[in-house]
């Protein structure tokens, strides 16, 4: 299979236009703007519409703009920016608009720094802005996922009318490996919601308002129901060595790349060890978390963070056995032999 | 008194459906509000140019964000003055619909100056109307950017003070400034005559955007009786004798006449010119023969470093994708941001027979160090029984493990001799590649193809794989 070797944020883009995505909205921020860079080098190139905002703020509200036209629209930030988004990130849940969002994540808080962090998870998976949404969330961890994951994003996004997001980080975005990709899909449906400056369509409106509690009640439970939905269809997750194993280590992103050599050099030591990764981390893998916690002896979660991920990995396992947690903070990336050797003091800790 | 009115544009609902209250007939605007003026200005415009079918409203946030309520047009509601970002969006996205900006001045001139700024600036072509009315009206009367010095308002109950809250902005004076806008002009409503030009303005200014003349701007002075507490009459009075000479009224800027009208024009390509515009179509085959190599040199995870120049992450990039035509699984991971501008690069490279977990390498198997710095900070990573490939010309000190194996290489000066010091890089990989057997020469001269785009440096970089590939047979022998 003839492959290109490329940095994961290129790819995102390059999936992107694969996915019939044709415009562009963004500010630029480390370690994001090859994506910005890319799309402006190619989404022109295709017809596409290619505009560097003025702020993360105005970014996210043309995606909101071009979202209500009923195009398949991308923006991408990292840590700072996200921040901005996130009032219109809510709009366009409250107002059910499609769209991709992509967090490169970077260390914080406040400027923090440019180094690889995990630490926008709760950001990103529990909501963000006010009001009660959440939207699916794909984290990648190798740059064909990358464009993969950026493909279905925008599946997704169109099924369910939400944004969807791309939660990476700076080494995955960086990070150059063979991609393959896909063919470009050629059609683009029209929504009987979105607002194309017709006849046909002038009578949609697209708003997040409903002054009357029962009837913003009401919207709120239909959000709710799909958020269900998005539970029971759309749980993404990798299983490494699993089956057997007594000790379960999770992680997401390129955590979960160092947890993949970490098993395989535990399990030549002859320890039963495997790597569960969820894909999804809205929706998570919560029925395989329950299901394994019956049977193993403890979950292990790394994080390069204080320690987010893990708290979902805790409501799942729900006390059914031990849960141990190691992360890093600061952009300071875990090295195997210390995950190893963590590993190891926690399997030989009695409980 | 405004309900009226409305009535007659037919782009105007005839029954308010979208209003929750059980009274379809009324609008939510106090009685005496300058809203409605505009809307109907509006509306009368959409019907005689034709053009409601085609028209997105957007509403803002403030009095008017129920706008949708009315016009019977494409409407968005948008957050709180991101009206003209929303409006460019979806003109982008459809660039024949005929895209409205209303706004209010907290709207427009506070929380939303940056985007109405820049709107303006990059010319979109869209339709702003912007209603001054000195005050925040929806959330009961606060302070507005437009209030006026000794206006008093909840929030500056004893009236503003330039001092604490700085003066009235001008925003039409503001935008009239940047070179893009082709119409800005600021009305009022007090009278007949004054309500004449203002509608005169709304319909130029939506002229202007179905012309595809580019951005244009009307700012209306308009009464707020409820916030004024004031009484309509009383609050036309005001607007006359207090607004208007601190906001001069007429046409700021009309360069309709010289502009060209925008032509959208976009390619539509077919599904392999895509692929093709996008560069997603590989440029070299896979499944390229694998050497026959020991054991020992399997799997690498290598280390590469040196100065920013030395072309490092191209050596790096070179065989990862040397690597990927072979088949093996591959990664490359750069140094990035900051680190980089020390002026010293590095990164990581894994070729593994199979998946690549960690693509970080922080104990290499092989290091490739082309300056001293990189050779003393990596030095002690290595594995045991690695390999330590360094260029010797330009490192007078030497390796001091002593349980690793290490390959020296004059690379710099092997450059020189060629004739171009930055192919030491090319040298250093093909050295490797043969001192190991990792790669053959066929894989390197096709790697080399796509590495290096530039014809007229191709040349001398095959010559410094030929060089560097003898010297890691020479090597090897030994
Ligand atoms: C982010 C945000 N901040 C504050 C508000 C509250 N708010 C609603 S309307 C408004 C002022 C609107 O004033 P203006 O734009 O002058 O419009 P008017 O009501 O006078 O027509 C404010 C501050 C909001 N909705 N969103
Ligand atoms: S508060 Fe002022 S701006 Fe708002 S509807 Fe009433 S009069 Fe109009």
């Amino acid at each position: 299979m003839a492959k290109l070797l490329i940095k994961g944020n290129d790819a995102i883009v390059r999936g992107a236009i694969l996915a019939g995505c044709r415009m562009y909205f963004g500010y630029p921020i480390t370690p994001a703007s090859e994506i910005a860079e890319a799309a402006a080098k190619y989404l022109p190139r295709v017809g596409g519409t290619f505009l560097q905002a003025e702020s993360e703020v105005a970014a996210i509200n043309m995606i909101y703009g071009a979202a209500s036209g009923g195009l398949r629209v991308l923006t991408a930030s990292s840590g700072p920016g996200m921040s901005l988004k996130q009032e219109g990130i809510s709009y366009a849940a409250g107002s059910e608009l499609p769209c991709v969002i992509i967090d490169i994540m970077r260390g914080g808080p406040g400027l923090g720094n440019i180094a690889p962090e995990q630490a926008d998870y709760n950001q990103i998976v529990k909501g963000g802005g006010h009001g009660n949404y959440k939207c699916p969330v794909l984290a990648p961890n190798s740059g064909q996922e990358m464009c993969d994951l950026t493909m279905l994003a925008f599946d997704l996004a169109d099924k369910y009318r939400t944004p969807v997001f791309i939660l990476a980080d700076g080494f995955t975005g960086q990070m150059m490996e063979p991609v393959d990709f896909k063919e470009p899909k050629m059609d683009s449906p029209r929504h009987d919601w979105a607002l194309y400056g017709d006849a046909e369509s002038k009578h949609n409106l697209i708003s997040s308002i409903a002054l009357d509690p029962d009837e913003l009640e009401e919207h709120n439970i239909k959000l709710q129901k799909k958020y269900a939905e998005i539970e029971k269809k759309e749980v993404l997750k990798e299983e490494f060595l699993v089956d057997d194993a007594e000790y379960i280590l999770m992680g997401y992103g390129i955590v979960s790349r160092i947890l993949r050599t970490v098993v395989e050099n535990l399990r030549e030591e002859g320890i039963k060890i495997g790597l569960l990764r969820p894909i999804t981390l809205f929706p998570f893998p919560n029925g395989r978390i329950a299901e394994l916690s019956q049977k193993v002896k403890k979950f292990l979660v790394v994080e390069m963070s204080n320690g987010q991920m893990v708290q979902d990995v805790r409501l799942a396992v729900n006390g059914k056995c031990p849960v141990d947690f190691y992360g890093r903070m600061g952009g300071v990336v875990p090295s195997m032999n210390e995950i190893s050797e963590k590993a190891k003091r926690w399997i030989s800790e009695k409980n | 008194m405004a309900e009226k009115v409305l009535k007659k544009a037919a782009s105007f609902y005839d029954s308010y459906f979208r209003n929750p209250s059980p009274d379809k007939k009324m609008t939510h605007y106090c009685p005496g509000c300058g809203h409605g003026h505009i809307h109907k200005f509006i509306a009368e415009a959409l019907d005689d140019f034709e053009i409601a079918d085609n028209t997105i409203l957007i509403s803002p946030v403030g009095c008017s964000v129920f706008a949708y309520y009315y016009f019977d047009t494409g409407n968005i509601q948008a957050a709180h003055g991101r009206a003209p970002a929303v409006a460019t969006g979806i003109k982008r996205a459809h660039p024949n619909s005929i895209v409205i900006s209303y706004q209010g001045d907290g709207d427009l001139a506070a929380i939303g100056t940056s985007e109405i700024l820049h709107a303006a600036n990059r010319g979109e072509n869209i339709t702003v109307f912007f209603i001054n009315n000195a005050i925040y009206g929806m959330t009961g009367g606060q302070m507005a950017p437009t209030t006026l010095i000794d206006q008093r308002t909840t929030t500056t109950p004893t009236g503003r003070n330039a001092h604490n809250e700085g003066y009235p902005i001008k925003m039409s004076e503001l935008i009239s400034q940047l070179q893009a806008p082709v119409y800005v002009e600021r009305v009022t409503l007090y009278d007949n005559k004054q309500r004449a030009r203002a509608r005169t303005a709304v319909r130029k200014a939506i002229k202007n955007q179905v012309n595809n003349l580019g951005f244009s701007l009307v700012e209306v002075l308009s009464p707020c009786p409820s916030g004024w507490k004031m009484e309509p009459v009383d609050a036309m009075t005001w607007i006359k004798e207090v607004m208007v000479p601190q906001f001069p009224i007429g046409i700021y800027k009309d360069i309709t006449k010289e502009v060209q009208p925008y032509v959208y024009a976009k390619p539509n390509p077919t599904a392999a010119e895509i692929r093709e515009l996008i560069e997603v179509i590989p440029d070299t085959d896979t499944g390229f023969k694998r050497s026959v190599y020991p054991d020992q040199y399997r799997n690498p995870q290598i280390k590469i470093a040196g100065f920013g120049g030395q072309g490092v992450l191209l050596l790096g990039g070179a065989l990862a994708q040397a690597g990927m035509m072979e088949d093996y699984h591959v990664s490359w991971l750069p140094s990035y941001g900051p680190e980089m501008r020390g002026g010293t690069a590095n990164c990581h490279v894994n070729i593994r027979e199979i998946e690549v977990g960690s693509p970080m390498v922080s104990n290499p198997t092989v290091l490739i160090a082309m300056n001293r710095p990189s050779l003393e900070k990596f030095e002690n990573d290595v594995v045991e029984n690695g390999l330590i490939v360094f260029d010797q010309s330009l490192i007078d000190s030497y390796v001091k493990r002593k349980d690793v194996e290490v390959l020296p290489i004059p690379a710099t000066q092997m450059a020189d001799k060629l004739g171009n010091t930055r192919v030491a890089n090319m040298i250093t990989l093909a050295a490797y590649a043969a001192y190991t057997g990792i790669f053959g020469k066929e894989t390197l001269y096709t790697t080399l193809k796509t590495a290096i785009k530039k014809q007229r440096l191709l040349e001398i970089n095959q010559k410094a794989i030929d060089t560097g590939y003898e010297f890691g047979m020479e090597k090897k022998k030994k």
